[in-house]
């Protein structure tokens, strides 16, 4: 056990402070759930691009910096510290990204990977289906072979930025009489193809993040299947092990949160100690927060030794985003009566002053990349070995 | 940058593991609790033959000399036995007290004492308002008025008082301070008084992570065996998801504990607050476990047959001891509210400049 940095990593540290400082945005931007917002957020991923500093954990070969898990952890603290923007190619970067690289063909990586680093193809999930939420196994949507091309037809929902997304991911039955996790193949295609239609849909917050896609006999080449035919599910579920396990959703986003926390009470201590509970609330959002890094870099050493991510994808899951909900409650019971109010900020999360939206999209955390009831039943079913019912 | 145990720790923490698993059983447990010191000088001296007494113990004094990063595995180990032995307020706390004293023949015979066995030491400290084990010690290091005394056990009279673990053994001391008997003045105990606090926070935070998973382990068996509706207990969701938060808790409590053992160790100068946190995080953790556990049982748990009350008490016990959670809340509030520490991304692991 050594908990100090390297002079390499105090290196690392310093290089991408000092670019983010020169570069990140004065003024934040528009959310990237509004036409304009997805806009300015892809030209910041191309500012991103341009300094080499989009895909870090990427090969170099790729436009990364083959950046190692601690690297990483060390990049997305500056980057929280630097309030810079969202990433709104996070599906491409931190899912599809990581399973290419396990799953694609050299041409797949060659054609996918270097256009997602550069912001040019933003990726949307394509997963649930109104039948088929928790239970992903019961996906309907089918992809028929036809020589070359699948026939994609059926309906995806709940498919994030997919509204103005350039690519779309996700599970299709090509095997119709297949069923369960069987027979189902990991498809890329673009949203632009004839036979796609994009309906979206509006959210709690009156934005468009998330959209149902309609496919109506979508021709999609063969070359755009990830991993073999009806071999879907496995890559499936090695993207959920990413997106829960890691890399969704770095513990830096928490410090931070737990770091603006603390200074908007002490902004309004004389009001918020009228509830001498908000105190001790602040003081439990930063020793969460803190917990959720420590143990992070507890599975980077880990991982970095050859150590695989279990179901501690699941424990990280309910721990982040429940965490983030008792966040945003504090932050809006220190607000009081003027909690409710819209504030004229762009701002798209609470360290830039925007508690309501980070409360909206606290919401949203124990139901997205599998729902907080489900990673129970994994914590339980497979970490602590509890019959399955 | 590296946040995982060596090799050498690992199986130092499993051959402890294995050597309790057959020496500290629930059946030796109540039978000590049968007897009037609740103490064995027998199991005491098999503790010092597995080493376990001299690992704060400097090498020049016939210790290991290993640092509190060990002992936050062995006190994990420890806790899941429930074991009733003041070995943390002995080989860590008392011995951390004699490290930061000045060499002395009796100190330095004393220390010896300790590495082979041969003297448990009680700590009279002001965040604990009895003392423990002062009954079966060789000697008392008790602070009053802030400075540091050292006692015979003939020098004091004990009152016990009763707690509701049997395990724990606990005394109101009477004794008088003299020239003769102080160690150290006010001023230059403070910081090995400190010092103490911190060690024994982080005993107990470490056995309570190790009680976790004990009760924790209890109640998925019981949950397995247990038949409901036909189908074991453990089947249905709504149990899974007691167990599941309490594996939660427990895992985000353990690299927070290993932290503050690393941060008391390389004296970091925010350790206080981060021996704080552990000791919340663990207690909190246990708790719930404590809680949870006793739920999956259902009336089984509330019995006195059942083996789980050894380890519920325990938790229960030890939740107040060095340091109860208002005290350690209001620690970490100084830090973090009143001292307005620096926090957030990029402090992980540098609160202080």
């Amino acid at each position: 056990m050594n908990l100090e940095y390297t002079p390499a990593q105090c290196a690392f540290r310093a290089e991408i402070r000092a670019w983010l400082a020169e570069h990140v945005p004065r003024e934040p931007l528009l959310s990237f759930d509004t036409e304009q917002g997805f806009a300015e957020h892809r030209a910041w991923e191309r500012t991103l691009h341009s300094g080499r500093w989009s895909m870090v954990t990427w090969p170099r070969e790729l436009g990364g910096r083959g950046c190692d898990l601690i690297e990483w952890l060390i990049f997305e603290e500056e980057y929280w510290r630097a309030d810079a923007p969202m990433r709104v190619n996070q599906n491409g970067i931190f899912l599809l990204g990581p399973t290419l690289m396990d799953f694609g063909t050299d041409a797949q990586k060659t054609r996918f990977l270097p256009a997602m680093a550069a912001g040019e193809h933003v990726w949307a999930q394509a997963w649930s289906e109104p039948n088929a939420g928790s239970d992903m196994a019961a996906i309907r949507a089918s992809a028929i072979r036809q020589g070359d091309e699948y026939i994609l037809n059926g309906q995806k929902i709940w498919s994030t930025r997919a509204v103005w997304a350039d690519w779309l991911f996700g599970l299709f039955r090509s095997d119709p009489q297949s069923v369960r996790h069987h027979g189902l193949s990991f498809l890329m295609v673009p949203l632009s193809t004839p036979g796609i239609t994009v309906r979206p849909i509006r959210q709690l917050n009156g934005h468009t993040g998330f959209a149902e896609i309609f496919f109506d006999d979508v021709r999609v080449p063969v070359d755009n299947r990830l991993a073999g035919e009806g071999l879907g599910w496995q890559v499936a579920m090695a993207t959920a092990g990413f997106e829960r396990g890691l890399m969704l959703r770095s513990p830096a986003r928490f410090q931070r949160t737990a770091e603006a926390l603390r200074d908007l009470y002490l902004a309004h201590r004389l009001d918020a100690d009228s509830d001498p509970t908000l105190r001790d609330r602040v003081c439990g959002a930063w020793m969460d927060a803190q917990a959720y890094a420590l143990s992070t870099y507890a599975t980077a050493s880990r991982l970095q030794k050859g150590g695989h991510i279990g179901a501690e994808s699941s424990t990280n899951k309910v721990f982040w985003s429940e965490l983030d909900l008792r966040m945003h409650h504090t932050a809006l019971e220190i607000l009081g009566a003027r909690s409710e109010i819209v504030p004229r900020t762009t701002g798209q999360h609470a360290a830039l002053g925007n508690w309501l939206d980070g409360f909206l999209f606290a919401q949203a955390g124990p139901i997205y990349a599998g729902t907080n009831e489900i990673q129970r039943n994994i914590v339980a079913e497979r970490m602590l070995g509890m019959p399955r019912s | 940058m590296d946040f995982v145990f060596n090799q050498d720790q690992e199986a130092l923490a499993s051959t402890v593991k294995r050597f309790l698993m057959t020496e500290m059983t629930p059946e030796l447990i109540r039978e000590l609790w049968a007897t009037p010191s609740g103490r064995s000088d027998a199991l005491w001296a098999l503790f010092a033959s597995q080493g376990l007494t001299a690992v704060s113990v400097p090498e020049s004094h016939d210790g290991m000399g290993l640092s509190e990063v060990e002992w936050a595995l062995l006190a994990q180990t420890y806790g899941y036995f429930a074991g009733p032995e003041p070995l943390l307020d002995t080989a860590l706390v008392a011995v951390g007290l004699l490290n930061g004293l000045p060499a002395d023949t009796w100190r330095d015979a004393l220390l010896r004492d300790i590495a082979a066995g041969g003297a448990r030491v009680a700590i009279a400290h002001s965040a604990n308002p009895y003392v423990s084990d002062a009954h079966v010690a060789q000697v008392l290091l008790c602070e009053h008025q802030g400075a540091l005394h050292r006692l015979t056990p003939d020098a004091c009279a004990m009152r016990a008082v009763e707690s509701i673990d049997p395990s724990r053994r606990l005394f109101e001391l009477d004794w008088e301070p003299t020239a003769g008997t102080r160690l150290a003045s006010a001023q230059d105990a403070a910081p090995l008084l400190a010092r103490a606090l911190d060690h024994g926070a982080l005993g107990v935070a470490a056995q309570l992570l190790g009680l976790t998973q004990r009760v924790l382990d209890a109640a998925i068996d019981y949950s397995a065996q247990r038949k409901q509706f036909g189908k074991p207990i453990g089947s249905y969701q709504a149990l899974k998801h007691l167990l599941a938060d309490v594996a939660i808790r427990y895992e985000f409590a353990r690299p927070v504990v290993y932290r503050a053992a690393y941060a008391i160790a390389h004296n970091d100068p925010q350790r206080a607050l981060y021996v704080s946190h552990a000791k919340l995080a663990a207690t909190s953790a246990a708790q719930l476990a404590a809680r949870h556990a006793m739920q999956v049982h259902g009336a089984m748990g509330y019995t006195w047959e059942l083996d789980l009350q050894i380890f519920m008490k325990h938790i229960w016990a030890l939740s107040g001891s060095w340091g109860d959670i208002k005290f350690h809340k209001a620690r970490l509030a100084d830090t973090l509210i009143e001292a307005r520490a620096p926090i957030g991304p990029a402090r992980t692991f540098e609160l202080a400049s």
